[in-house]
């Protein structure tokens, strides 16, 4: 909510012609999130300081919006303190001509670098000091970051997400503030509107001799874009369009080339469909729907039942499948349906094949028998395959700190020898035999990073 | 002429074109019970007459038939008919709804139905149409009986059309008036001398003929015994148990319905092939020594028992081998003979009898099912179902089952009288008894749930898809379930400025609504806990069939703790109750209580952290900078002093912020440092304590507290009379005080608990919350004047709504635990709140 530009060109009063706000006057402006006020601590030869106080109407914020993404449905709010889009808007609004380098009369001084202070008190960024580093350093600014902990009277809860930061360095105003406009949702990663096509527009504009070049012009798209990969495709390829790389290289940039460990289940667990003959597959705690379209590809799986437990992964899977539109013969081998594991369900009955992949993990121990009655009981497929994380190989994760899981929502990650002893368990219950089959790269003493079981009827293979 | 149509059937209409079918139907009909093919060609075609349109106005019709019939109700086809191809459809679809199909034939002269047609410019196909089809109908009127019809009425001249009257008779199982009481006895198998104690131990005066033979019993309260069949066979002395039962039934103190072995037996008499097994022998060896007119008497007795009866407003259903809803009141072939074998699965035990299905595991109906023919140790309850075969005749016992008391009545048997086949009480688990099993069934997709005190309440079906995700991912195991609590209303907003929630307006409240005593509850600063704990494991495995003592979990059915800390936690309670000596005095081996669990923190630190400090701590950086640089403005002499000032007073909203949900939070280290505090008894065992006054529920509450202060925290209360304003003054000043203190607030009930308002339940209590605690529903600014002045539009109404409809549920499910219904019906309600809890109701009120 709080930004201040010093300068200490002389004489320092000239950034009110830059501005083109007069240092003796406090002056308002209507945003859209409620009031910004440009006013001047500080106006002298030697230094003068530029603030920009957005007020933010914490009221207006939440009545009249339905945006559940950002926090803007709560009143509790850090929105109107922190230096985010919100502030970038403003910015924007009150600075715009400015930040689009014209002056007139000292048209010479917006063209020059000029030493330049910018301090924000609260400027959100999940990625602390370090990300700021990277995103402003190379625009030639020196990073001051300092971490604002949570809270005094808890010191145990650590760090907020904010940081006050102190930004200095000789740059062009103009520059400045197109990089502030840009990297200020950057940092904070969540902006408080609807991005579209016109965003690209605004961010090249933006970014126009400064973003094309920066080492991390990619993670500034995506955020900037929110991620909207059609429209991070549009503005990397546009962004790309000067120094003319290979087609190749923009693509490697975006998708990691090696095969992805949720990939290489996914052809296991397909090689074992196809093994086992299946036609009729139920894919139980579908998601939105990886394994589905994989499944739809290959015309021997001739009936194929999504289930997820929620409302929201479906109609994801449905839209991801393209399900409105696909052809007939497509849309008669699937359909997609609400279940739960933990309450039978009848109308499962009938398969050739049940998949749970990576699905057990997420059920409390205490309910494993609940879902083994609707899976093996009551759904009771031909075959059931099971794939669940291998916690032996937790340990060769770099990222992931010792001791904890994959996943927040994993109840629990079992060892081969508790996952067998489950299976093991299951399978003697139902007259079943189970087999074990590794999945991803095998490491000789901690196993694979995932673990399948494939549960068939005693006098089959 | 009287035409007898039994109740719930399908009528067919036979005649030619021109017969007079549609005047008859018209006549003897509601116009909803008859449906024409001529209407249905229009509905299909636009053209009454479009033969073309024949086979989908046929599909329509069918479709249209099939769910009245589903529904049990009397469907007429005014159809010709002539032909024994459409009739074969329709005795199907009949059999198909197990509802007897009845022809009612118009045959009337040929010359009749032609010059009826040649009146109707719309009927202009030429005579040989009607020759044909009254040939047709010549050729079939021999056959109807053969084809399936039930009853065949054949109209052959006018004046029986004019002269016919239609009688709708009710099914022989059709005793829904009858309400009882009833005495409902299982399986007898010839156990005379058990079943003369069992009706003596039941109240019954016995009658006997000069021989002492028991003739006759009879209740003098009224009471009538109901036989669920197999009262012959195997046993010492089946003629003396038929003399017994037949004489009641005689005279009408007794109701019977029919076993397998009775049906078995009437075919022997008959002198019919039959196998002698399963004890037949005996009951022919011991009838061969009675009167030839005895037997004769025995043979019409047991030919004319019914397959099942349904009573009591169609609340009771006895049924031999039991009956699904689908079949109850209903009368075909197939439900005959589920009544009397029951189902099988196709498979064979060990001792090479039949696997029964277990329909009553999937048993979701309304009606009691009571039922015998397969024998177990103990009668149980089953999902509203229970089967009274104790096995008196392999030396098991003689049940009854007191109908409506629900009480059951045992006497042993005097001697194993008959080997079984199969151990009477299996080594193991002795009945597959699954009540921990849900089906999707019993919660997807739109549901209406009836409740005692605010009448049906209807979920939508995307609520319960949100409650569905959250329950099936989120909750404790369903058999601990038993409960989640309402949602509470918010008093109405404060006419004051300054506030937006003040004592007078709940106070004002219930004295418009007639309450004159309310007790104001201190608002814990914690959050909801529902707590149930059971004396043992023991206790716990018998009555919720699951492992451990019972459950801790949050308003939306979250565990509160990990498996250890729950533990130790209801192993304090546990004690406490044990303490306090409730076990005995609420004759119960368990309790769920309503509470709340202090701190917030504990359940909810990371929402503390994550939304609450984020916001103090962003406040805590901008705000100071913020002030210093509009106050270095302000001595250069810039005009910032409006802003100056409400930035400045942010500050201190910042700072009242992180102090007021600072109060939320604090150190624990597993137990220690977590308080219960109980304020309500919900339910135990055949109990609840909604009509309690309040005082009574605190008064349990301080003396958990008593018998363990670290765990229990009191609660603060006051009582308040609503009339009084020297009382209702003193209840303001003492929110003022909780309030200025930084509490949460408090929340007024009315003293005396449930109370009903002429349109349903009152509120059961307004929640009056803080000025700084709302800090943190609010936002820290909220007390700006110009934000209070906006924020004090907000819309109760839905909230109360909800909250009533959430507390009815609440208070059914309470109920239906109390009373042991089966666990889908309990689960039920507490679904419905959660899924309630999805309505779009703003949640900050």
């Amino acid at each position: 909510m709080l930004l201040t530009i010093t300068t200490t060109h002389r004489p320092a009063t000239d950034l009110g012609f830059l501005l083109h706000k007069h240092p003796a006057k406090v002056q308002p402006f209507r945003v859209a999130s409620g009031t910004a006020h440009v006013f001047y601590p500080r106006a002298d030869e030697r230094e003068c300081t530029a603030a920009l106080l957005l007020e933010v109407d914490p009221i207006g914020l939440v009545r009249g919006r339905r945006d559940d993404a950002f926090t803007l449905g709560q009143y509790v709010n850090d929105r109107p303190y922190t230096a985010g889009s919100l502030l970038a808007v403003a910015l924007g609004a009150v600075f715009r001509t400015a930040m689009n380098g014209r002056c007139d009369g000292h048209q010479e001084l917006a063209d020059s670098a000029i030493p330049l202070r910018v301090h924000l008190p609260a400027l959100p960024c999940g990625g602390g000091p370090e990300l700021l580093r990277r995103l402003f350093a190379p625009l030639g600014w020196h990073v001051a970051a300092r971490p604002v902990p949570l809270s005094a009277a808890v010191p145990e809860w650590g760090d907020s997400r904010c940081c006050d930061v102190e930004l200095t360095g000789e740059l062009r105003l103009s520059d400045a503030l197109r990089h502030l406009y840009v990297l200020l949702p950057v940092a904070d990663d969540a902006k408080h509107y609807w991005v579209e096509q016109q965003e690209v527009d605004k961010l090249l504009r933006a970014g126009e001799g400064w973003l094309a070049a920066h080492p991390e012009r990619e993670l500034i798209t995506s955020r900037y874009l929110k991620r909207t990969s059609v429209l991070v495709r549009s503005a990397l390829s546009r962004l790309a369009e000067g120094d003319d790389p290979a087609e190749g290289e923009l693509d490697d940039a975006l998708v990691p080339p090696r095969i992805s460990l949720a990939e290489q289940r996914r052809q296991a667990v397909l090689t074992v469909l196809r093994e086992l003959g299946a036609r009729r597959v139920l894919d139980l705690g579908c998601g939105a729907g990886a394994l589905l379209r994989d499944l739809l590809a290959d015309p021997s799986f001739t009936h194929v039942l999504g289930v997820d437990v929620s409302a929201g992964a479906l109609a994801a899977a449905h839209a991801r499948l393209g399900l409105d539109r696909a052809p007939d013969r497509v849309r008669e081998r699937i359909s997609l349906r609400q279940s739960a594991l933990t309450y039978t369900d009848p109308s499962l009955a009938g398969h050739d094949a049940a998949v749970l992949m990576e699905v057990v993990e997420h059920v409390e121990p205490d309910r494993l028998p609940a879902l083994e009655r609707a899976v093996f009981e009551v759904a009771a497929p031909g075959a059931v395959v099971v794939t669940t994380p291998n916690a032996e190989h937790n340990v060769l994760f770099e990222t992931l700190p010792a001791g904890q899981m994959r996943h927040t929502d994993h109840r629990f990650e079992w060892t081969r020898a508790q996952f067998a002893r489950w299976a093991d368990g299951v399978a003697a219950r139902h007259g079943l035999r189970v087999r074990y089959l590794p999945i991803g790269p095998e490491d000789p003493v901690h196993g694979p990073p995932t673990q399948m079981a494939v549960f068939t009827p005693e006098e089959t293979r | 002429m009287k035409l007898v149509v039994p109740d719930m059937s399908l009528v067919v209409l036979v005649g030619t074109s021109g017969s007079g079918k549609s005047t008859f139907a018209h006549r003897h009909f509601a116009p909803t019970q008859v449906l024409s093919s001529d209407h249905y060609r229009g509905v299909v075609s636009d053209d009454e007459n479009d033969q073309a349109a024949t086979k989908d106005a046929f599909e329509v019709l069918h479709f249209v038939a099939g769910k009245r019939l589903a529904a049990g109700r009397i469907t007429v086809v005014d159809a010709t008919n002539v032909q024994r191809e459409a009739r074969a459809g329709l005795v199907a679809l009949a059999r198909a709804h197990d509802v007897l199909p009845v022809a009612i034939v118009l045959d009337l002269p040929e010359a009749v139905c032609l010059e009826r047609n040649a009146s109707r410019p719309d009927r202009d196909f030429g005579p040989h149409v009607v020759r044909r089809q009254h040939a047709d109908l010549r050729k079939s009127l021999r056959h109807l009986q053969k084809e399936g019809f039930r009853r065949v009425h054949v109209l052959s001249a006018q004046s029986d059309v004019d002269a016919a009257k239609i009688v709708v008779e009710p099914l022989l199982n059709d005793r829904r008036q009858d309400t009882g009481p009833f005495d409902v006895i299982g399986d007898v198998h010839g156990c005379r001398a058990e079943l003369e104690e069992l009706l003596t131990e039941l109240g019954y005066a016995l009658v006997r003929d000069a021989e002492g033979r028991a003739v006759d019993a009879a209740h003098p309260g009224g009471r009538r015994a109901a036989f669920v069949g197999d009262l012959v066979d195997r046993g010492p002395d089946t003629p003396g148990v038929l003399r017994l039962v037949m004489g009641m039934v005689e005279a009408g103190h007794a109701l019977a319905v029919c076993g397998n072995h009775e049906q078995k037996l009437v075919r022997a008499l008959r002198g019919k092939k039959v196998t002698v097994a399963h004890g037949l022998a005996e009951s022919l060896a011991q009838l061969s020594a009675e009167p030839a007119e005895f037997r004769a008497r025995v043979e019409r007795f047991c030919y004319d028992l019914v397959s099942h009866l349904v009573l009591d407003g169609g609340d009771l259903v006895l049924a031999h081998a039991g009956l699904p809803e689908r079949y109850h009141g209903r009368a075909s072939g197939r439900v005959r003979s589920f009544a009397l074998y029951g189902d099988t699965t196709g498979e064979t035990d060990e001792y090479g009898l039949p696997v029964r299905y277990p329909w009553a595991n999937e048993y979701r109906g309304s009606a009691t099912v009571l039922y015998g023919h397969t024998p177990v140790p103990e009668a149980e309850w089953v999902n509203g179902t229970m089967c009274l075969d104790t096995g008196a005749v392999f030396g098991g016992k003689l049940t009854a089952l007191r109908y409506p008391e629900r009480e059951v009545v045992s006497v042993a048997a005097h001697e194993v009288w008959y080997a079984p086949v199969r151990p009477l009480v299996a080594p193991q688990a002795p009945v597959a008894r699954e009540p921990g099993v849900l089906s999707l069934t019993d919660v997807a997709g739109k549901r209406v749930v009836a409740t005692a005190e605010h009448g049906r309440i209807t979920v939508g079906a995307e609520h319960a898809a949100a409650a569905l995700e959250v329950m099936s991912r989120f909750a404790v195991d369903p058999r601990w379930l038993l409960h989640l609590p309402p949602t509470m209303s918010p008093v109405a907003t404060s006419r004051r400025e300054d506030v937006l929630e003040h004592p007078d307006e709940a106070f004002e409240a219930y004295r418009s609504a007639g309450v004159g005593e309310v007790l104001c509850e201190e608002k814990h600063m914690g959050s909801r806990a529902i707590v149930l704990v059971c004396r043992d494991e023991a206790a716990a495995a018998a009555r919720f069939g699951a492992e451990g003592v019972g459950a801790v979990h949050t308003r939306t059915g979250r565990p509160f703790f990990g498996p250890e800390l729950t533990a130790q936690l209801l192993g304090r309670v546990r004690d406490a109750v044990t303490a306090a000596g409730l076990w005995e005095e609420l004759d119960s081996d368990w309790l769920l209580l309503d509470a709340e669990l202090l701190p917030w923190s504990a359940k909810a630190d990371g929402l503390l952290r994550e939304r609450y400090a984020a916001v103090g701590a962003a406040a805590g950086a901008a705000l100071p900078a913020a002030v210093r640089a509009l106050t270095a403005a302000s001595e250069r002499g810039a005009d910032v002093a409006d802003l100056l000032a409400r930035t400045t007073s942010r500050l201190a909203n910042a700072a009242a912020f992180d102090r007021a949900y600072g109060r939320y939070r604090w150190d624990t280290d597993g137990l220690t440092g977590v308080r219960l505090a109980p304020f309500q008894l919900l339910a135990a065992s055949g109990a609840t304590f909604s009509r309690r006054d309040h005082g009574w529920h605190l008064a349990l509450a301080d003396r958990l507290r008593e018998a363990d202060e670290e765990l229990f925290a009191t609660t603060r209360r006051l009582l308040v009379t609503t009339g009084d304003e020297a009382s209702t003054g003193a209840g303001v000043a003492w929110w003022e005080e909780l309030t200025a203190a930084g509490g949460e607030g408090m929340v007024v009930k009315p003293m005396a608990n449930l109370l009903r308002g002429k349109r349903g339940p009152v509120q059961p209590g307004l929640k009056v919350r803080g000025r700084e605690y709302l800090r943190i529903v609010y936002g820290p600014d909220y007390t700006e004047p110009a934000n209070l002045a906006r924020l004090r539009q907000r819309a109760v109404g839905a909230k109360r709504s909800l909250a009533l409809r959430e507390y009815a549920l609440g208070l059914e499910g309470l109920e239906r635990a109390a009373r042991g219904e089966p666990l889908w019906r309990v689960h039920e309600c507490a679904f419905a709140v959660l899924a309630l809890e999805s309505e779009p109701v703003d949640p900050r009120l």
